[in-house]
């Protein structure tokens, strides 16, 4: 049986003869990337923003009355709604940001809630509520804060148990290709006005995890090389690593990308936001390995010296494997 | 690396085996098949989105708390003083900047009354309530310490938990989960519930019922304007009063509280047949009920419910039996209601709904079985992908793939944890990234033997110089996985657990339980060559 091999044996693809450029254009986009979140911001669902987001089914309707409930919505006076289609045609997600003298009033919210479902219920015989989310600008607050806390410690975290796994220099690597990642997903976020939720810092979580998978294993056999071939100028080593490296990276690659595209195309509409921030992810993941967290270490010059032992201990070592002591 | 003894392959074997037999009962939940009542029954929890529910999250108003507290001592050292012998009598009482302070008549009764107080400065606990200085040589001044207010408001939230707790039973509702979450919030999940907008009313109503004088000496035109006269308090009327959008002047003391009840019912009035509430003291409150009503006979008392009046009958005659009718404009729903909320007691503080999330079962159902379908099209897909690149070695990463998912399962049973939707996300990715151990691994073993190794070597090789990658990923993943889980809330936390338990489960099913099987057929099979 002939089995199938995604990268050819001999392959040497000299990544790091274009590492400049790539590098520059890392940069560039990180900047982009926070241009774009500073400029246009992020679309910030309830969970960040608070507020009340109501779901619902029309269900004998082919679609959802949209700019009728839009309108309907408004009338209200809760101010001006964000009214999107919610995965199928008939099915819709209303958000109101509410004023501030309404969401600071903790009873005047709820009522808010109340007369929003009230009013589309009298309005629409097949309108069935799916669900409701009503949150307090007090705990969106918190929200915030401790999502902006979780991104930090986790690479914070990583960062600290590469530079001891490995050395500092691999640690540096690890961080920015960490924050090349986050970054970019932000910025696609502001980009295109996608809703940023709880769930996104979740996904955005997952995606530093997965890079990570990447550049470790990367880092890995650069680590391993470096004690085998002590003489070689070190963008060769790195292009070997990267290159005897590649069948795996490519491979992984795909068969996390098979495992979330079903999930992405017909997954519940819940999750799409939050698979999409995946998926995008391992894209932006798996090249942040190969020209970021890889081309950094020329730059930081690091050197085989850090990883093998002084010639005494060398010694020691090979009178031990001989059995002489 | 690949001696596997027999008991080693049996504790293996075990492990797994016990892992997977727990996951069954939760797989044979979706199907008809009944799992025997005999055997332990452990169960994934499904998460409020995805078996429907509500997710209300409730804050208590410390600083009420503060007041109340202020407030009681206020009437204790009233009574103290009043009936202190021979009498000390005080004036100029203030509650402001959230301390109480008041002057003595006569300077030479100080420390009689603070010998009488110093039993009220401690309370019954181990913390000091209150500090109590003199200034100025007559006024004394009680500031509350922090520990006792913190107390105050501890106490206060154990005995509202246990309020809610009533009131939702009250409802019939099926294993509702009330938790006390920090210093000042509660978080009620209620599955499956099909009207949250009565559990919300129900929870956010204080039901703190007060009997208390009207002021009759009060002109209506200030009473109107807010300004209350000394020594009375203003409170508006409900919203379905006949009286609503005026308001009525209480005396501020001297009322009852209606905290001491036995029962309270949804009810008829005779002779309008009104819907009314019942309600009946005990024996305490009964006595207390009674005097009040015989010392002012021809005189209007206001109910006052939650601080807006129901209601102001005239004391027509002295009422004795210890039971009262409370009317005020009731539908048959609000009559009940308050009935509920005064049986299960009043809540010492008010709770305030801060973050409210219901999903519909429709909705929750169609997300699993959507869920349910992109894992098994997504898991095949791995599976094809696998055995085309590895063949044999495909087959075996395949297998340890499904003993992977079902033993996540099992651990997550056991542990009694959530399946929450961003929790099936987490199903996914740990599919896609438990393959990579086997991917590392395999196209290591094909270096190895590209450079001439021979098979036994190239195997052993490859599994060695795999892990160090593998541990090394798996341990910074489960950091980030650790911190999502610690800043996470509900059904983040339900990615998380996932994410964590799938880590252990991979490395010892992709790795562990693979080099068994390949150990176990290079022994029997004594391959030459292998195809990879």
């Amino acid at each position: 049986m002939k089995l199938l091999k995604l990268v050819p044996d001999d392959t040497n693809i000299s990544f790091l003869w274009w590492r400049v450029p790539f590098f520059a254009i890392s940069v560039l986009l990180i900047a982009v990337s926070w241009a774009l979140v500073l400029t246009k911001g992020l679309n910030y669902g309830v969970d960040f923003a608070g507020g009340l987001e109501v779901r619902a089914t029309f269900t004998q309707s082919e679609e959802a009355p949209v700019v009728e409930l839009r309108d309907q919505v408004e009338a209200l006076g809760y101010g001006s709604p964000v009214v999107q289609r919610f995965g199928e045609d008939n099915q819709v997600s209303i958000r109101v940001r509410l004023p501030d003298e309404v969401s600071a009033d903790k009873e005047a919210a709820q009522q808010a809630a109340n007369d929003i479902v009230d009013t589309l219920q009298a309005e629409y015989d097949d309108f069935r509520l799916d669900g409701n989310d009503n949150v307090s600008g007090k705990v969106s607050g918190e929200f915030r804060q401790t999502a902006l806390y979780a991104l930090l410690a986790a690479m914070g975290a990583i960062a600290l148990y590469i530079w001891i796994r490995f050395e500092w220099q691999f640690g540096v690597g690890a961080l920015f290709a960490l924050f090349h990642d986050v970054s970019l997903t932000l910025g696609m976020f502001a980009l295109f006005q996608l809703e940023f939720s709880l769930q996104i810092i979740a996904a955005i979580l997952a995606i530093i995890g997965y890079s990570l998978n990447d550049t470790i294993v990367i880092y890995d056999r650069i680590r391993e090389n470096l004690k085998k071939y002590r003489k070689m100028e070190l963008p060769a080593l790195l292009d070997l690593s990267v290159n005897e490296t590649l069948a795996r990276t490519v491979m992984t690659s795909l068969t996390l990308l098979v495992a979330l595209l079903p999930l992405l195309l017909f997954g519940p509409a819940s999750l799409f936001g939050m698979v999409a921030a995946i998926t995008l992810g391992l894209f932006v993941g798996t090249y942040s390995s190969v020209y970021s967290a890889a081309p950094i270490l020329v730059w930081l010059g690091v050197t085989s010296d850090s990883f093998v032992p002084t010639e005494s201990v060398a010694d020691e070592q090979e009178k031990k494997a001989r059995g002489l002591v | 690396m690949l001696d596997f003894p027999t008991w080693r392959k049996i504790w293996l074997w075990l492990i797994a085996g016990l892992c997977v037999f727990a996951a069954l009962p939760s797989l044979l939940s979706a199907t008809s098949i009944r799992w025997p009542d005999a055997l332990p029954q452990p169960m994934v929890n499904l998460g409020l989105d995805l078996a429907g529910g509500s997710h209300i999250l409730l804050e208590a108003d410390a600083a009420q708390v503060a007041a109340q507290r202020l407030e009681n001592m206020e009437e204790n050292v009233r009574k103290t003083m009043r009936s202190a012998d021979p009498r000390i009598r005080i004036g100029d009482v203030s509650t402001r900047d959230g301390r109480l302070s008041f002057m003595l008549d006569d300077p030479g009764q100080v420390d009689r009354a603070r010998e009488l107080l110093l039993p009220a400065m401690n309370g019954t606990g181990l913390v000091r309530e209150w500090d109590m200085a003199v200034e100025d040589g007559n006024r004394m001044v009680l500031t509350p310490t922090q520990e006792g207010t913190d107390q105050a408001v501890s106490d206060a939230m154990e005995s509202a938990t246990e309020v809610v707790r009533k009131r939702i039973d009250e409802l019939g509702t099926r294993e509702p989960t009330i938790i006390r979450q920090g210093d000042t919030r509660i978080v009620v999940q209620v599955p499956g519930l099909q009207d949250p907008d009565q559990l919300k009313a129900l929870l956010g109503q204080t039901a703190k019922l007060e009997f208390k004088l009207v002021d009759q000496n009060a002109l209506p035109s200030d009473v109107q304007q807010g300004l209350a006269p000394p020594g009375s308090e203003i409170f508006p009327y409900v919203d379905t009063s006949d009286f609503a959008g005026t308001s009525l002047a209480v005396r501020r003391l001297g009322g009852i509280r209606g905290d001491n009840l036995t029962g309270a019912q949804q009810s008829f009035d005779p002779q309008t047949n009104e819907p009314v509430v019942n309600i009946q003291f005990d024996s305490d409150g009964g006595r207390r009920f009674a005097k009040l009503t015989t010392d002012n006979v021809g005189k209007p008392f206001a109910i006052i419910l939650d601080d807006k009046v129901l209601s102001a009958p005239n004391i027509n005659e002295p009422i004795r039996g210890g039971s009262a009718q409370i009317s005020g404009s009731f539908s048959v729903e609000t009559a009940n209601q308050l009935a509920i909320s005064l049986r299960s007691g009043a809540l010492p503080v008010d709770l305030a709904v801060i973050e409210e999330r219901t999903v519909g079962p429709d909705l929750g159902a169609d997300s699993i079985k959507r869920g349910m379908l992109a894992l098994g099209v997504g898991s095949l897909l791995v599976i094809a992908l696998m055995i085309v690149s590895y063949g044999r070695f495909g087959v075996y990463a395949t297998a340890a793939l499904g003993i992977n998912v079902a033993m996540l399962l099992g651990i997550m049973a056991a542990l009694n944890t959530t399946l929450t939707l961003p929790g099936i996300a987490g199903f996914v990715l740990t599919i896609g990234a438990a393959v990579d151990a086997n991917v590392l691994i395999n196209e290591r073993i094909r270096e190895e033997r590209k450079r001439g190794r021979r098979v036994i070597a190239a195997v052993e090789n490859g599994y060695h110089e795999a892990s160090r990658a593998i541990y090394d990923a798996n341990i910074t993943n489960f950091i980030a996985g650790v911190l999502l889980f610690l800043f996470g809330s509900g059904p983040i936390r339900g990615f998380a657990v996932v994410l964590i338990i799938g880590l252990f489960t991979s490395v010892f099913t992709a790795v562990t339980l693979t080099r068994m099987w390949v150990a176990g057929w290079l022994r029997k099979a004594k391959p030459k060559d292998i195809v990879l």
